[in-house]
């Protein structure tokens, strides 16, 4: 049972669309339609509370699961998410993602919230950090010119290369790390092996707690 | 104490030249930031975030602290009446760097903000809106997101 008063949001992210709430909600929950924007990932929801809820890769696989927390079109879809098929991944917490959808003037603005209940480390949230904007900047590109920005999704382009690489957590540390080196978000690099040992730790100390 | 910093990224499909002249030609500011901003862009120049209403009124001045088109912009900040105030000025600090061939990503570092001010508030409602308006002004060539009741850095 998700108990969402302790989550604590952990990254935000804002942007303003020239479109209507309703386009907004079906370009976030319809699965054709984030495959547009999604790196070629799509969202399947059961559109109701308590609903199943995946992340499918673009070969149809599971990448995330988890359950619709709320169900409010189209105004705020909550729902948690858990990282599937990747070693050291899918034995941490659930991370909850709101999207909240506003209108504002002519505009919508929407509001991606990633939060989490346990003291989550940066290293991990550097992949969602890198992310979101690509893919919500991807999104705004989709519904105001018909066609997304051709942008590699940070998380979802490293678990999937992690995936290639035989689901490792390693091969997925390595691409986060070259990616939030690039991207300068960290002045300090975790290498490749602390980064396992962080995604064990945190595991390991979750299961034990 | 450590003073805040706010960060925003966006993608955008144009080149970092144009992504860098929709920042500082006062014409195209004009037409998705409700203001001109006014400078010759030199290193050491004061810079001018004007209205565009008749009323001449100035929101933020400051210095050009760097140039490095396209890749580049360094400024400083202030509300004109903390002008010289190095308490209550910060710096903005625009990359732009190619992606993906067609497209930039475009990262704004609002830094040495004062902790707890109405500019520490004021920018992190408004850099959304306007690097969001920027985007659509690229894109689409127009852009109608910034509108009289919204807030706007």
């Amino acid at each position: 049972m998700t108990d969402i008063t302790k989550f604590k949001p952990k990254t935000v992210y804002v942007t303003y669309i020239a479109s209507t709430p309703e386009k907004v909600w079906q370009a976030l929950t319809d699965p054709a339609f984030t495959r547009q924007y999604f790196g070629g990932f799509s969202i399947e929801v059961e559109p109701k509370a308590g609903g199943a809820f995946f992340l499918r890769n673009p070969n149809g696989s599971v990448h995330m699961s988890g359950g619709v927390v709320e169900w409010s079109p189209p105004r705020r879809f909550s729902s948690t998410w858990t990282v599937e098929g990747m070693e050291g991944f899918n034995k941490l917490p659930p991370s909850l993602v709101t999207y909240e959808i506003e209108q504002s003037g002519g505009s919508v603005k929407l509001t991606m919230t990633e939060a989490s209940d346990w003291d989550i480390p940066d290293d991990i949230l550097a992949g969602g950090r890198s992310g979101w904007p690509a893919i919500l900047s991807s999104l705004k590109s989709v519904l105001e010119t018909g066609q997304p920005t051709r942008c590699e999704n940070g998380v979802a382009a490293g678990l999937r290369r992690g995936g290639e690489e035989g689901g490792s957590a390693e091969g997925v540390a390595e691409f986060l790390i070259l990616r939030s080196a690039r991207s300068g978000a960290f002045r300090r690099m975790a290498s490749r092996s602390e980064f396992a040992a962080i995604l064990r730790d945190a595991a390991s100390g979750r299961s034990s707690g | 104490m450590s003073k805040p910093s706010f960060v925003y990224v966006t993608y955008i499909r144009a080149t970092p030249e144009k992504v860098f002249d929709a920042i500082t030609d006062g014409e195209l500011t004009a037409q998705y930031w409700g203001h001109r901003n006014a400078s010759d862009w030199k290193a050491g120049s004061t810079w001018e975030h004007q209205r565009i209403d008749d009323s001449d009124k100035v929101d933020i001045v400051g210095k050009v602290i760097e140039n490095d088109r396209p890749q580049r912009l360094v400024i400083s900040w202030a509300s004109p009446d903390d002008a010289g105030n190095p308490e209550k000025t910060s710096r903005v600090t625009f990359d732009i760097e190619p992606y993906k061939g067609d497209a930039v990503k475009l990262t704004v570092t609002h830094s040495e903000l004062e902790p707890d001010s109405g500019m520490l508030r004021g920018i992190s409602a408004g850099w959304p809106l306007v690097l969001s308006a920027l985007k659509s002004f690229l894109e689409t060539g127009s852009s109608t997101l910034i509108g009289a009741t919204q807030r706007e850095p």
